[in-house]
């Protein structure tokens, strides 16, 4: 479909839902092309293409609201579609705070591009993507003696969306994403750990296309001999790829719905010092071809650059159109954008070296995070530290805590941030965690 | 690579949902006999026997050994209730034919959401590519399997009106408020599913299914002392309207205020090793993530399982007996057919202590010279079928609760679980406990909470020392994810003891 099919389509389906009915309607237009191949040994493993299409509506009939989709997008089923999603929003009770946004608050246009989308898209040599990926395992296969499995692949996709409500915003975006990943098992003992490396990137051009296989068998043997320690109370180093596992929690505790439905521990925080005074992270949609940029969020509201948290004070929550008409407060947005923290000035091997004994977290396993108190207990694995150096592997290990008094306790923010995301994390030191073991 | 999408709206299509005009050449195309069912679904999805020959041929046309069209029509609807009302509702219609084809254990795959004859052409020649050889493929004789029946239902979920179901949904609220003072805010969600597929594969085989699903539950949310809790009750069946009662209401508020109210008094334990009494029920995620998904036949079939060479070799007490089964009568993991048109089985994963079965899709029975054991499941027709778990339970030991628990000096008694996940690999495994209690010399004593436990597979079904007599299935809404794909499952237990976990906690 091109672009101009989808909002003539989306103004069709909006109509006919405002001539049916509804008071306020808004409708978006997805179309998505992907395709991945897998390799192992020497093969092609498997090879998936997709083409994909969506309409999803938004109904305000008489006070009531109720959200729809469906890939079926012929206009004679579209219409039973949207009829009968009406005559069941009727039977819900009215919600006074179910509301269209304030079209002040929507992008009007005129922002710059943020640079998000591949236009040579269509212009690379598939064989040339497929050998990508049997390079990446070429890196791995007959380096060492103890691989038991080999694999990799290569993804691509592309992504386009309109969107039109009925007063009066109109917006489309478009994306492109490229990938490489390598997953490498060997054999230690009677364990097989395995690891794996990857990168993505927008464009084509810019996706790192060597040392993938390579990472992924170092990670992977370095794991051999995995123990697990004995319990105790230590700094915990956590690598920029998974801390957002531990940033997350924060985040949806910042989340209009968690606030107004009691299901954070950030409530009546706003402009407190709630963590560490090192913590100081911006929401920036405007990075140039950055993972999370965009102009305008899912209601169409636009965007802001906003600080999240300044010097360990909490500065913003991310509330809706609904949860701010709920909580009385000014919508900023549903959703995060880039996060972008402020960075320290040692690497991941600077954060290593100050530490005496410690345990550097490289993944984790499991594990939950309670919303309402901030009570967490991962599974985690990783290194133990001794004097500044990595001395052992670990794993089938714990740690057990409280959001707010770990991110109360950050040791020192590292300079490595992760790019492979729109969370630019870097890796962080945390002091006094809780290690179950042995 | 891409299929010209440009006439998609612009196509006048003859039919509406409910409304089925049929191909011309279906009536001329005398060769198969095919029952009233099979044709039902065959009208469902706009084919015919013809069509799908077609489609198959030009899946095989480079050379494929093997391949096979899913298709699938799955309509979900959700209600919510936030505030003490009940004001949203959501919907989404998913409709399309997923086409694999097989060269060894190499996979080509392709999808389409439009089902024409020439968009499942197109499909089919973008998987066809696993395969680079030309060949000429004689189409097989259809034979047509009857799917099993593990899913009676009367009032199907399409014919229910929002109308009908917002008053359950509403009374779970005023249920729960009316139980406890403390309750703030309760959050309750009725979300049913329909699902009708039709498979056809190059050895001619042709099946069907309709696969109804209920998800109905509570989170209640309560103050106390200026502390704030929440837990949650809720079912999931492949059942129909009419397993909607009164005192399903009631037996879901009572849970989700008694977990609630829990965890007020709980604390955390002590950290380290400690025995672990798994309760009867939920308790099943355990086998699950330390053994399932280590069952699982891709895994081993790469090596990448630490139960690879374990096949027929003693690995827990003889009294020890798990099962893999989609067979259960309307149980959420049941199938009566798996999404590889296989027979679904009651696999034993463990029998008498000694590893009996992987768990197996149509690859790894083939590669490991075993009959299909019915666990092929994708989570739609966009998806490639994987080795899948359906509902795993152990079944009853010879031991009592009562013995169990008397036996432990000082662990853990666990019985309430929000997520777990397994190292493949490695074999460590964890589960997430929502709330338990603490053993003290043969007694359960404090309530705990929130803590995560980890294990390691191979050592943990050493470890298994006692199995009580109270074996239970936990009917709860488990998902399972696995490569990107969620499928839903169960899990069950007896009473369990394992002798040593590692338990999150204070230092």
């Amino acid at each position: 479909m091109t672009k101009q099919e989808k909002y003539d389509l989306a103004k069709w389906a909006m109509n006919h839902a405002l001539e049916n009915g509804a008071q306020h309607a808004s409708v978006s237009i997805s179309n998505s092309r992907s395709s991945s191949v897998e390799v192992r040994e020497e093969k092609i493993d498997k090879l998936e293409q997709a083409i994909q299409s969506n309409l999803s509506i938004r109904l305000f009939v008489d006070n009531r609201y109720s959200a729809h989709s469906t890939n079926r997008l012929k206009k004679e089923e579209l219409v039973r579609f949207i009829e009968e999603a009406i005559a069941g929003t009727r039977y819900l009770s009215e919600d006074e705070f179910r509301t269209m946004p304030n079209p002040e608050l929507y992008y009007k246009g005129g922002g710059q591009d943020l640079n998000t989308l591949d236009k040579s898209f269509d212009n690379h040599d598939p064989q040339e993507k497929i050998n990508l990926a049997f390079e990446a395992e070429k890196e791995v296969l007959g380096k060492d003696d103890r691989i038991i499995s080999v694999s990799a692949s290569y993804y691509d996709g592309l992504n386009e969306r309109v969107m039109v409500t009925s007063n009066g915003f109109e917006g489309d975006t478009s994306n492109s994403y490229y990938g490489l990943n390598a997953q490498v098992s060997v054999k230690g003992g009677d364990a097989r750990p395995e690891s794996h490396w990857s990168e993505s990137a927008i464009f084509y051009n810019e996706l790192k296309k060597k040392d993938i296989g390579q990472k992924a068998l170092e990670r992977a043997l370095q794991k051999i001999g995995q123990k697990k320690l004995e319990s105790g109370k230590m700094p915990m180093i956590v690598e920029n790829r998974t801390v957002s596992r531990l940033f997350g929690p924060l985040i949806s505790a910042m989340n209009g719905s968690a606030i107004q439905q009691k299901n954070s521990f950030l409530i009546d925080k706003l402009g407190e010092k709630v963590f560490s005074e090192k913590l100081s992270v911006m929401d920036d949609p405007f990075i140039m071809s950055g993972r999370g940029s965009r102009l305008f969020d899912s209601e169409g509201l636009a965007t802001k650059k906003r600080p999240v948290f300044e010097n360990g004070v909490l500065k913003n929550y991310f509330i809706d159109t609904y949860y701010g008409k709920k909580l009385e407060m000014e919508p900023t947005s549903g959703s995060n954008t880039n996060l972008v923290f402020k960075l320290g000035d040692k690497n991941l091997d600077g954060l290593v070296a100050t530490v005496d004994r410690g345990i550097l977290v490289t993944g984790f396993n499991g594990g939950n995070s309670n919303g309402s108190t901030g009570d967490f207990s991962y599974g985690i694995e990783g290194f133990l530290i001794e004097k500044g150096k990595i001395v052992q592997p670990v794993s089938e290990m714990n740690i057990t805590g409280n959001m707010q008094e770990l991110w109360s306790n950050i040791g020192e923010v590292g300079n490595d941030v992760n790019e492979n995301s729109s969370w630019l994390t870097p890796s962080i030191l945390f002091e006094g965690v809780d290690f179950s073991g042995a | 690579m891409r299929t010209n999408r440009r006439n998609f709206i612009k196509t006048t299509g003859v039919t509406a949902a409910g409304c089925i005009l049929l191909p011309p050449f279906l009536q001329s195309f005398q060769n198969v006999q095919i029952s009233g069912n099979v044709k039902n679904y065959l009208d469902h999805f706009e084919v015919s026997a013809e069509m799908l020959q077609k489609v198959i041929a030009a899946a095989m046309s480079k050379g494929g050994d093997y391949a096979d069209l899913f298709f699938e029509h799955k309509k979900s609807n959700s209600l919510g209730l936030e505030d003490g009302k009940v004001n949203r509702a959501f919907s989404n219609i998913g409709f399309g034919v997923g086409i694999r084809v097989l060269k060894g254990d190499q996979t080509g795959f392709a999808y389409s959401e439009t089902i024409t004859l020439d968009a499942m052409l197109n499909a089919a020649k973008m998987a066809a590519n696993i395969a680079n050889s030309s060949s000429s493929f004689a189409p097989a004789e259809i034979n047509e399997k009857v799917p099993a029946s593990y899913y009676n239902i009367s009032r199907k979920w399409e014919e229910v009106s929002v109308e009908d179901k917002v008053p359950f949904v509403q009374k779970i609220n005023d249920k729960v408020f009316s139980l406890d003072e403390k309750v703030i805010k309760v959050n309750a969600f009725m979300s049913d599913e329909t699902s009708y597929m039709l498979f056809y594969n190059s050895e001619g085989r042709l099946t069907y299914d309709y696969r109804p699903m209920i998800n109905f539950g509570a989170v209640c949310i309560m103050q106390k002392d200026g502390k704030i809790e929440n837990a949650y009750a809720a079912r999931s069946f492949r059942k129909g309207f009419e397993w909607l009662t009164e005192n399903l209401v009631d037996e879901l508020a009572h849970e989700a205020v008694d977990r609630t109210n829990l965890l007020f008094e709980a604390t955390k334990p002590k950290a380290g090793e400690m025995p672990v009494v798994m309760g009867a029920g939920g308790s099943g995620i355990l086998l699950h993530e330390a053994i399932g998904h280590t069952f699982e036949a891709d895994f081993n079939r790469k090596g990448t399982s630490i139960f690879s060479d374990k096949m027929g070799k003693k690995v827990a007490e003889s009294f020890v007996n798990i099962i893999d089964d989609g067979t259960l009568e309307n149980n959420r993991g049941s199938i009566n057919v798996d999404d590889e048109g296989n027979t679904v089985q009651k696999t034993y994963l463990v029998k008498d202590g000694m590893l009996n079965s992987y768990i197996h899709d149509r690859i790894s029975s083939k590669y490991y010279g075993v009959e299909p054991t019915g666990n092929g499941r994708r989570e739609s027709f966009r998806n490639i079928p994987l080795p899948r778990m359906r509902a795993t339970y152990m079944e009853t030991g010879p031991h009592s609760k009562d013995d169990i628990i008397s036996n432990v000096d000082y662990g853990v008694y666990v019985d309430n679980f929000s997520n777990g996940e397994v190292k493949i690999g490695a074999g460590d495994f964890t589960f997430f406990v929502k709330s338990g209690c603490l053993i003290e010399k043969g007694k359960l004593t404090q309530p705990i909470k929130d803590i995560n436990i980890i294990g390691n597979g191979p050592q943990v079904l050493a470890d298994i020392t006692m199995v009580a007599n109270d074996y239970l299935i936990d009917n709860g809404t488990w998902t399972c994810g696995k490569g990107g794909q969620s499928v839903p499952v169960t899990c069950g237990l007896p009473t369990v003891l394992v002798k040593k976990l590692t338990v999150g906690g204070s230092v």
